[in-house]
């Protein structure tokens, strides 16, 4: 049993990364609507209830749907692409092991990793995307997104999604099956709560020491950048944002800082 | 690089893993020629996951080396991965694909081109006898299924050696059988086969030569029969025979005992009530000797000259179990 095969160890890896990508996204395509529904529910109904029913009682202002909007994309893309690899990772380097397959597969281990990172991703832009739609649809006359910056929010949708599956990365190596619960409590609670989701940053300048906290979290780099993309000027004035030079050196760093150490867990994890 | 380089090659092979204060590994040396199956016996702890594990690449040698057909198993581990297969005790099937599925992806991850691993799969599917249920979700799939689907993915790749950990472990006979035969074939088509078990009929079966460790170290390392031949006195010549007089008993074990070669000769179950068929005056023997079948010739001999009759006689090898047991102990781990 000699058969011909490939000694480029270059062409190698690079055919069972792109395998392991096309395994994830045939895995995924078939959950296409679980992974939807899962995405949009909580979205939509922070858009209905804030934004829709809050103002029409008179407990939040009419234009308080523009700010909120980039707060709920940046969530969505983030828990996304934190839960498109944390949880199958917990489960796989804690007992089902279903991973050896891509273990075993001629590369090297980081482009394991790389690979998660690269399809968290993927499933995060894909969540933060389906929410324009879902948003227009479900708030109507104001839905308001500025157009003129659509190559930002671009950009920031990609880098929301990478920074996000960093995060994923790590705590999916980090953290032992029997703590999922409460990583959900301890990790994702405050992750949802101090990121500038539901209030601009700037407004939190008369709390000073919660503002200083926010800058900790990486999803209010997300939530300000997207919100530098998409706030329509209101009564000709710009909404004022986290600079955004702060937005993309915090989140490049995020990615950098994650990958580095969440693939050096990673490797520990599989290889003794 | 040799010309003919072992299909495994591992030398003076030391791990300690962290924090750990003994070595799970200590200073192992083997090698398997290819198209040999090699076996692999220990107590748990013995330190054969560990040293299979450094040649799967999954741990790194604290000292010494592991090559696989020739390549260093540290330093080339992506051209070690297209070499190896591995078939592990419990099921790490991919569980969102489907049967077929898990077979093309393993494929297409070694790059197989698309329709060598379609074909391939459909072979190996019917081969192992899965073809009927190619469109299953593992879940469905029983024990004995999922370990003849790792198998058959093992082999999707066209691998040179390939790692069974415990391949019959809680498998019914009609499985295990059909898994010894599968893996004969195998080898037969030039597979060299690293087998670890715990099952010692399915090393004498299958394995050319076996290897038993214990704590981090191989005790020996030899084929079968070789093994056996290290208890000492460990051949035994059992003989039945009817005796002349019901008193003739100690006489005819005497003239055993005196025989050249014999080291111990007891009277079987001495004491014990004959069993419903047995007829009254029959007694059995059993001589321990260096080498049994020796003493075949002599026995008959002398048990006639003593006026008795032999009715039955027969050579026992000493099982590997003994020899395991022999070399390892009785404590449990």
């Amino acid at each position: 049993m000699t058969p011909a095969r490939h000694t480029n160890r270059l062409w190698l890896a690079a055919n069972a990364f792109s395998a392991t990508l096309r395994r994830d996204l045939v895995v995924t395509r078939r959950e296409l609507p679980q992974f939807l529904v899962q995405a949009l529910i909580q979205p939509m109904f922070f858009l209905l209830i804030f934004c829709k029913i809050l103002p029409s009682i008179g407990l939040a202002a009419g234009n308080f749907a523009a700010l909120l909007l980039p707060g709920i994309v940046g969530l969505t893309e983030l828990m996304a692409a934190i839960q498109g690899i944390t949880l199958p990772l917990v489960l796989d380097l804690g007992f089902a092991r279903e991973i050896d397959d891509r273990l075993l597969a001629p590369m090297p281990v980081w482009l394991v990793a790389a690979e998660k990172v690269l399809f968290g991703a993927l499933r995060g832009m894909v969540a933060g995307a389906v929410i324009f739609p879902a948003a227009w649809w479900v708030l109507g006359s104001s839905y308001a997104v500025r157009g003129d910056r659509i190559g930002v929010l671009i950009g920031m949708i990609v880098l929301a999604g990478f920074a996000g599956a960093g995060i994923g990365l790590v705590i999916g190596t980090v953290v032992k099956p029997e703590q999922i619960s409460l990583m959900f409590a301890v990790i994702l609670t405050p992750l949802l709560f101090t990121g500038c989701t539901y209030y601009p940053w700037r407004a939190l300048s008369t709390i000073r020491w919660f503002q200083v906290i926010t800058l900790f979290n990486p999803l209010t780099y997300v939530a300000e950048g997207l919100r530098y993309a998409m706030v329509p000027p209101m009564h000709g004035h710009t909404m004022p944002t986290l600079p955004m030079p702060w937005v993309l050196i915090a989140l490049a760093a995020t990615l950098a800082l994650c990958f580095g150490f969440g693939a050096r867990t990673f490797r520990s994890r599989v290889v003794s | 690089m040799p010309n003919d380089p072992a299909a495994i090659e591992v030398r003076d092979l030391v791990k300690r893993y962290a924090k750990a204060n003994v070595n799970a590994v200590d200073g192992v040396t083997f090698s398997v020629r290819p198209g040999e199956i090699f076996g692999l016996l220990g107590p748990n702890g013995a330190g054969k996951t560990t040293t299979i594990g450094v040649l799967i690449t999954s741990v790194l040698p604290t000292s010494g080396s592991a090559a696989i057909m020739g390549l260093d198993v540290a330093r080339d581990p992506i051209a070690i991965k297209q070499r190896i297969a591995v078939v592990p005790q419990q099921s790490n099937l991919d569980r969102s694909l489907r049967v077929r599925e898990i077979l093309t992806f393993h494929a297409a991850y070694h790059g197989v081109p698309h329709r060598e691993r379609e074909q391939r799969a459909d072979a190996l599917l019917d081969e192992l006898g899965l073809g009927d249920r190619k469109n299953d979700r593992v879940a469905r799939y029983s024990g004995g299924m999922s370990q003849r689907l790792m198998i058959a993915r093992a082999l999707m790749h066209s691998p040179d050696v390939l790692f069974l950990d415990e391949p019959t472990n809680n498998l019914d006979p009609q499985s295990r059988l059909f898994l010894w035969d599968r893996i004969r074939a195998l080898n037969a088509q030039g597979l060299t086969i690293l087998l670890t078990t715990h099952d010692m009929s399915e090393a004498d079966q299958l394995c050319g030569r076996i290897a038993i460790m214990d704590k981090g170290r191989i005790l020996v390392n030899d084929t079968s029969a070789e093994l056996k031949k290290l208890i000492p006195g460990g051949n035994a010549v059992e003989l039945r025979v009817s005796l002349p007089a019901p008193d003739a008993g100690p006489r005819v074990l005497e003239v055993l005992r005196g025989l050249p070669g014999v080291t111990k000769a007891d009277e079987l179950d001495a004491g014990a009530p004959p069993e419903p068929d047995e007829e009254i005056g029959v007694v059995a023997y059993r001589l321990y000797a260096e080498h049994g079948p020796a003493l075949v010739g002599p026995a008959t001999q002398a048990v006639l000259m003593a006026g008795a009759q032999m009715r039955d006689l027969h050579v026992k090898q000493p099982s590997l179990e003994d020899v395991f047991i022999y070399l390892t102990g009785r404590h449990l781990r």
